[in-house]
């Protein structure tokens, strides 16, 4: 036990220094390398018992809004009065988005285009600039859009601290501003529109995979990388249920994000412990090299939580996996757009605007498989009623 | 009767020399020790075949790199080049399995070409290699990301994986041999045909002693490129199995120049050019492999390896510099 913990130790401490982030807010996720019950170390610097409680509770909670359109219901609202930002139409809506450098965010940004073309007249001009993953960029582009003429700004922040200050500037112009994904830490946008959060999608894997495997087995768990926000949340939530459950975690690892990588760390586990009981992981994109791994080695796939990307929904169903796959869902992408336009008819909205944020289970999987569309679409994109499906997700 | 006396003296002295395999298969022989002594599984056949399978695409990166190498040069664009190759394969494949065998072609086409591309503008334009093939890095990292807007599309069929993740089932004694082994074997053998005929003499000679090697009649120029394009095809070669292992991957290659470069230097191929065999710098890769396995089953962190293949160059290299110096 104690060679395993200062294994984990040196682990997380080299992967910090090898994976430092520019993300901001955090500074190093660290120190979360000291003895724990489960090995699973320290809790994370960004997690926050109020916000994790809250998320909780959410999960259960019954959305308003039309049943059929999660993207336009909202949990627990607030609602704020917009009726200064009303204007006639047709309208200019800007669009400043962080990056379209990994599959979720093609695969929203698609659907955001769809729901612009499926608003038709009421919008007369849709400006989109790609920030391509950089700060400096991003303010900038926000800046430079201050200028032409734009009725109403969605801001899709790359990071938060380094972004609020460009958002705060966009306040001050006077358009009304929404804010959706990642958050910035001002009050100035007229809403936040985000789906229930980390916490939730760590902790919904995680009670999944310690209930399913055998007492006391032994788990991995894989994450992307450390310091950012919304992947520290839900390893922290999944931290509290292991502990919880006592099961032994016998390893926390950074995948980058990459199926090479993964499974040869998958691999590498099985062959230093011979069997592995569960795996939980940050992000669904790896999944299936993880349950490949496990595939190429001749041992059986324990229960794993994946996300809603439609490789691992086929291998789930192919393979008669015992997986869950909580989402982050891509259809929140359509939710500023109808937000900013419903902002500039001065109809009231909800401040932050809750999204549900729903879970594919062994019950409802073949409602969301579907076998024509390519392995790296999310199917929680709400997009089927949209301009242009199925073609434009291909 | 001289050369009979000489040679009875000299076969120590000769393994020994610079370049020669014998220290690589003494560390790799240490390292299967160390192994066998924490994992004793590890050395059953389904596991080594499956250690083997995992590692062939580094050994043949080893194998294309040491063509470079030896006559003098270097490619940094390989790691590049395989990501490429895996995020245009799976773009064009689409998941159809129709199409795997005319991609495969393609790759090896655009690995030759990308190949053929660094060595002519280094040998005709004169541009030291480091920089032609650092330009060729990012013009590859570049030219992906444009094409693919930072995120894979497509998909890899499973005739295309099959050659990366399948085996072959039943083999007698063995048990499984995964198809990349198989490829490797076969690589490997031509490499050591390639080395022993005329070519791989004067490729040798390229790195000793371009200017002697040019005054002797030899096209300098053209033995240099064909290095190269031998290097882009191992990387093609490489690129399908790690496609195959892993899947569509944004960093399938990433890194993998280092570790070509490691291995090369670890098997006693002198960086510079001139000295080392093929076989040596395959070994190396192996025991590089190995030595990350071991680390493994020692519980040390993944995010070390890149700081042991630094050391290992950095190693290698003062110790054939002080060789060579007293040669």
């Amino acid at each position: 036990m104690r060679r395993c913990l200062a294994a984990l130790a040196a682990v997380t401490l080299l992967s910090l220094t090898a994976c430092a982030t520019d993300e901001p807010g955090g500074g190093p996720a660290g120190g979360s390398t000291s003895a724990a019950g489960s090995g699973t170390g320290e809790q994370s610097k960004f997690f926050v018992q109020a916000d994790y409680d809250a998320e909780l509770a959410l999960l259960d909670a019954t959305p308003t809004g039309p049943a059929d359109k999660p993207w336009e219901q909202m949990l627990n609202p607030t609602m704020v009065d917009t009726s200064k930002f009303r204007k006639a139409g047709p309208h200019k809506l800007c669009f400043s988005n962080a990056a379209l450098n990994n599959p979720w965010r093609q695969v929203g940004f698609k659907t955001m285009q769809a729901e612009v073309a499926a608003q038709g007249s009421r919008i007369s001009e849709f400006v989109h600039v790609d920030a391509e993953g950089k700060d400096q960029k991003q303010i900038a582009d926000i800046n430079d859009l201050l200028g032409k003429g734009c009725d109403a700004l969605i801001v899709s922040p790359n990071t938060t601290a380094t972004l609020t200050p460009a958002v705060e500037a966009a306040c001050k112009a006077g358009l009304p501003v929404v804010v959706f994904d990642r958050g910035v830490s001002t009050k100035c946008p007229v809403t936040f529109v985000n789906p229930i959060g980390g916490y939730g999608f760590g902790h919904v894997g995680a009670e999944f995979v310690s209930q399913r495997m055998k007492p006391g087995g032994k788990v991995l768990a894989l994450r992307i990388l450390p310091g950012v926000d919304v992947l520290e949340t839900r390893w922290s939530a999944a931290k509290v249920a292991f502990d919880k459950a006592k099961v032994d975690v016998v390893g926390v690892e950074f995948t980058d994000g990459d199926p090479a990588k993964t499974k040869k760390i998958v691999d590498d586990y099985l062959q230093r412990y011979g069997t592995i009981d569960g795996v939980w992981m940050d992000a669904g994109a790896v999944a299936v090299a993880a349950v490949e791994a496990f595939q190429d080695a001749g041992k059986p796939v324990p229960p794993i939580n994946g996300e809603d990307q439609l490789d691992f929904l086929k291998v789930w169903k192919d393979k008669g996996l015992t997986a869950i796959a909580p989402t982050y869902p891509t259809y929140q992408w359509r939710t500023p757009v109808i937000a900013a336009l419903r902002i500039l008819d001065g109809q009231q909205v909800a401040n932050p605007w809750k999204l549900p944020q729903p879970t594919i289970t062994q019950d409802n999987l073949d409602r969301y498989l579907d076998p024509g569309m390519p392995p790296l679409h999310y199917a929680m994109c709400g997009c089927t009623d949209l301009p242009g499906y199925p073609q434009r997700w291909k | 009767m001289p050369t009979v006396a000489r040679r009875a003296l000299s076969p120590i002295r000769l393994r020994v020399r610079p370049g020669g395999v014998l220290p690589i298969l003494a560390l790799l022989a240490v390292l299967l020790v160390l192994v066998g002594l924490r994992q004793p599984d590890f050395l059953d056949p389904p596991s080594l075949m499956s250690f083997l399978g995992r590692s062939a695409p580094v050994i043949l990166l080893a194998a294309g790199q040491y063509f470079v190498i030896v006559s003098g040069e270097f490619d940094l664009s390989v790691g590049s080049l395989v990501t490429a190759q895996v995020v245009v394969a799976a773009r064009l494949i689409d998941s159809d399995p129709a199409r795997t065998w005319p991609v495969v072609l393609l790759l090896l086409v655009f690995g030759a070409l990308v190949g053929l591309v660094n060595g002519l503008v280094t040998t005709r334009l004169r541009v030291p290699s480091f920089i032609t093939t650092l330009g060729m890095f990012l013009i590859l990292v570049g030219a992906v990301y444009l094409w693919s807007d930072g995120a894979p599309k497509g998909g890899l069929s499973e005739e295309f994986r099959r050659f990366g993740r399948r085996a072959s089932e039943d083999v007698p004694l063995l048990g499984r041999v995964p198809y990349a082994l198989l490829v490797l074997v076969v690589v490997a053998a031509l490499a050591v045909l390639l080395m022993r005929s005329d070519f791989g003499r004067t490729l040798v000679a390229v790195g000793d002693n371009p200017r002697t090697a040019q005054l002797s009649g030899v096209r300098v120029w053209r033995t240099r490129t064909v290095a190269f394009v031998l290097s882009g095809l191992a990387a093609a070669v490489a690129a399908i199995l790690l496609g195959g292992y892993s899947g569509v991957s944004f960093q399938a290659g990433a890194g993998l120049e280092f570790g070509a470069i490691t291995a090369v230097v670890l098997g006693g191929v002198a960086l510079g050019g001139g000295r080392g065999s093929v076989v040596g710098a395959m070994l190396g890769a192996l025991t590089l492999e190995l030595l990350f396995a071991l680390m493994n089953f020692y519980g040390v962190s993944g995010a070390l390896r890149s700081t042991v293949q630094g050391a290992i160059i950095l190693l290698a290299v003062a110790v054939s510099a002080t060789r060579s110096s007293s040669r």
